[in-house]
């Protein structure tokens, strides 16, 4: 094993839920920015998506690392920390990447009817994090919230896909917001 | 002034003290040590780890004792530690043609290679009551003889060697990364042979007996021959990757049958015999046979027999209600309160009446 | 750390045989926080994630055998377990109370395997586990309120079979529903349901609510809690996020009413507007109403005695 690798949590299993009550905020507050920190993992690997790979990703769940996220430092961290194998798009429970390494998100497991929840999620890694731009309404959401997307007219055709389709982690340094399927996007 | 019930938690410590004063019984009478239960009850013991899916004697014993002997007790303390144990990785596959043999019998071949062995049986016993054992006489020493060297062939390979049998596939030859877990993912329906199986060999023996019996009167009949019952040691051993090679970590006592079984046949492929299958930790030869009565049953989709409404035959039927620490504990979960709920009903009871003596009122 | 290691992070040694020499690390203190194997929990907590996408859908998941049987609160126990954190403040009611022996029995648990704070009082509770009620006091945005659930499936009174109602779900085939609670107008004047009241979640799934009264119904609806539901034996997980729709079932000139005892009022703290429990009080068919939910009715005694001093 390679010696470079970075820590860990302290204490897994408290660590580990006090980070989970946060991407559970997130994810129950869609838009809604939360701070997930204290994890160090190789670049470009945000500490909020090294804190969700631990916290949700292990060998049960396959892994697409995409882009500059697919590196040799990256791959041995996820080894260690994880256990996760690390398949292609369309095998992958987890895809974390930039918007445009990630690429479409229809070579991703959308789910069927009978099990909408066997679907990807995805950890968009961005270069900020802000409550501006896209409208969402939607569970969660009392009135409306804000959130900068990468790109809209895909992440609106995610969400016309309902119950079908992805959920989606925005990362970004050490914070994190929630996109899931559920959001509406838009005037619409 | 009514004041309402306070006091749950003194209620439950004194139930635990009586319990565990109850279990010890009258303390004139020596305490029963694990080592006596596991040794002595030994088929109850056997019977635990089946159901518990946790091959360790010692802690069924310990079970055993804690719960009084209630087996699904038992069972239950044995699922919840074995839940908590960490997973270092899978055995290979157990070959039951090398089984050290203790017990093996044919009802299809009066003799067979290998020879058949009556072994430690209930099964000529007269049933009736040892008053001797009472006294706690020593038995006297049973007649010895060498080992079978080297491996027992199954009785069916014989068939198959002809074609009369029907091969069986596995699904990951050799390995073990697609035989689905049924302890780590929900069931799910249809569900594969190998869940069937591993749902199979973890259920209540009386509700497989139960389903097996009514295969034989004609509840979705099948009729099976025991081709084969097997009791013995296998060893276990895994493959460690950093090793590079099998190690073996366990022997351990299984009984195996396996039944024979009509089929039609079909234009493509001449009539061949079907197999049930069971396998069960320890000497559990009524529920490895029930097991195999039950598996064939419920392959009868797969082999395209009439499906009629036969319960041993509907496979949603059978593994959602086979485990007996799911069935267990949601049937005797109705002596929780419910006053809420039964509040609910009674208002709703209340006001039907209501309503229908209105009714009534205004006819007249 | 040493109860950590055991069951916590990943560990290739093998565990010390409980009855052997040198066993005591792995007799009762070496459970993890919060019980459950961290893949346990993961498991959970990726399920929980999915529900939460996907308000009202049923999430299937690989159910632990707990310390507790099936049936009494194994799936509530799970999805507690899965959220709690150190700093949490439980607490657990069963029938609205506190006090009663399976509450009891679950808020000693985490207390043992967790550590955490517990409370009786509603306003206090960062969680709560809840057996049949929701708790009349309005909960609160961050609070989590997490359901235990005997049989998850809303279809499965009117279809046994897992195949067949999933299909149902998958289609959005209702119709099955609609008829039968029809049926029920026909037969009795009204939908005879008194609890485990059918909800629509978004318009879309079908949920069955747990068995709380219908009385308890419109309080799932734009909550600003989080709502969780767990089914232990039949492995289920599923979900209500914050702000989200839920509609009992009806019909335009059948609406659905929130009903309770009719024209009672608590014995003890005089609310008109709680659910009540009727008691026995004699062998000459006395009887009385009082809260089902202990902490609301003593709150309510504990506020006039504060004004009357």
């Amino acid at each position: 094993m390679s010696v470079h690798l970075t820590a860990g949590f302290d204490d897994p299993a408290r660590d580990g839920a006090r980070a989970f009550r946060q991407v559970l905020d997130a994810m129950a507050h869609p838009g809604r920015i939360v701070a997930l920190d204290g994890v160090v993992a190789p670049a470009p690997c945000s500490p909020a998506a090294a804190v969700v790979l631990l916290t949700l990703v292990d060998a049960t769940t396959p892994l697409h690392l995409a882009g500059a996220h697919d590196c040799a430092a990256l791959r041995d961290w996820v080894a260690f920390h994880t256990g996760a194998p690390l398949v292609d798009a369309a095998q992958a429970s987890f895809a974390l990447g930039r918007w445009d390494a990630l690429g479409p998100l229809a070579t991703y497991a959308q789910g069927s009817a009978e099990y909408p929840d066997r679907s990807a999620t995805f950890i968009v890694e961005m270069h900020a994090l802000q409550n501006d731009g896209a409208r969402l309404t939607g569970p969660g959401i009392e009135t409306q919230a804000f959130l900068s997307l990468p790109d809209m007219p895909a992440l609106v055709e995610n969400a016309a896909r309902f119950p079908l389709g992805l959920d989606v982690l925005f990362t970004s340094g050490p914070r994190l917001a929630a996109l899931p399927r559920s959001t509406k996007i838009g005037d619409c | 002034m009514y004041v309402a019930v306070k006091g749950g938690e003194r209620a439950i410590e004194n139930a635990h003290g009586w319990l565990a004063q109850a279990r010890r019984g009258d303390v004139s009478v020596p305490d029963l040590a694990v080592a006596q239960i596991r040794e002595q009850m030994a088929l109850a013991v056997d019977r635990v780890m089946a159901e518990g899916s946790l091959h360790d004697p010692d802690l069924a014993a310990l079970a055993l004792k804690q719960a009084r002997g209630d087996v699904i007790e038992a069972v239950f303390l044995i699922r919840a530690f074995r839940t908590t144990l960490p997973r270092f990785g899978a055995s290979v596959p157990v070959e039951t043609g090398d089984m050290q043999i203790i017990r093996r019998i044919s009802a299809t071949y009066k003799d067979a290679p290998g020879g058949q062995v009556l072994g430690p049986t209930f099964d000529y016993t007269h049933r009736l009551l040892d008053f001797d054992l009472a006294d706690g006489a020593a038995p006297a020493p049973a007649a010895e003889a060498p080992p079978t060297p080297g491996p027992v062939p199954h009785i069916l390979s014989h068939l198959g060697a002809e074609g009369l049998m029907q091969s069986e596939h596995a699904p990951d030859p050799g390995g073990t990364h697609d035989v689905p877990d049924l302890t780590r993912a929900p069931l799910e329906f249809p569900a594969a042979r190998p869940l069937r199986l591993q749902a199979l060999t973890r259920a209540d023996e009386g509700f497989l007996l139960s389903l097996a019996y009514s295969t034989q009167r004609g509840y979705g009949r099948n009729h099976a021959f025991v081709g084969e019952l097997r009791i013995g040691y296998v060893r276990v051993s895994a493959h460690v990757p950093e090793l590079g090679f099998e190690i073996e970590f366990a022997e351990i006592l299984l009984t195996e049958c396996e039944t024979v079984n009509q089929f039609q046949g079909a234009k493509s492929e001449p009539a061949q015999f079907t197999r049930g299958y069971g396998l069960v930790f320890g000497q559990s030869e009524r529920k490895a046979i029930s097991m195999a009565l039950v598996d064939r049953a419920l392959r009868a989709r797969e082999l395209g027999e009439d499906i009629g409404d036969a319960p041993a035959q509907d496979e949603e039927f059978v593994l959602s209600h086979c485990d007996n620490i799911q069935s267990s504990g949601f049937l005797e979960h109705i002596k929780l309160p419910h006053y809420v709920d039964f509040q609910a009903e009674l208002e709703l009871i209340r006001k039907l009446r209501r309503n229908a003596a209105g009714l009534q009122d205004a006819a007249e | 750390m040493t109860a950590a290691v055991v069951h916590g992070a990943p560990s290739r040694r093998p565990p010390t045989h409980p009855l052997r020499e040198g066993a005591q690390v792995t007799r009762m203190s070496a459970y993890n926080f919060a019980y459950l194997d961290e893949a346990t929990k993961r498991m959970l907590r990726r399920a929980i994630l999915k529900a939460l996408a996907i308000p009202g859908y049923q999430v299937p998941f690989s159910s632990r055998e707990m310390p507790m049987p099936y049936g009494w609160g194994t799936g509530g126990v799970q999805v507690t377990a899965a959220c709690l954190v150190p700093e949490d403040t439980l607490k657990v009611i069963d029938q609205g109370a506190d006090d009663t022996t399976n509450a009891v029995s679950i808020r000693k648990f985490f207390q043992r395997v967790a550590d955490v704070a517990v409370t009786d009082h509603t306003t206090q509770a960062s969680i709560i586990q809840t057996r049949h009620r929701i708790p009349e006091t309005p909960l609160l945005e961050g609070q989590i309120l997490v359901f235990q659930v005997p049989i998850p499936e809303p279809l499965r009174f009117l279809e046994p079979r897992e195949v067949e109602t999933r299909t149902m779900h998958a289609l959005e085939d209702y119709g099955l529903m609609q008829v039968r609670l029809y049926e029920d107008i026909a037969r009795h004047g009204e939908i005879a349901r008194a609890y485990a009241y059918p909800v629509r979640v978004e318009g879309r799934y079908i949920m069955d609510p747990s068995p709380i009264p219908k009385f308890d119904n419109p309080k799932l609806d734009m909550s600003p809690a989080v709502q969780l539901f767990g089914a232990g034996r039949e492995c289920r997980i599923y979900a209500l996020p914050p702000f989200t729709r839920v509609e009992s079932l009806d019909f335009d000139d059948y609406p659905f009413t929130a009903t309770k005892a009719a024209g009672q009022s608590c014995a003890i703290c005089a609310s008109a507007v709680s659910y009540l429990d009727e008691v026995v009080t004699d062998d000459a068919g006395g009887r009385m109403f009082v809260c089902s939910d202990t902490d609301y009715c003593a709150a309510r005694v504990a506020a006039k005695q504060g004004d009357a001093a």
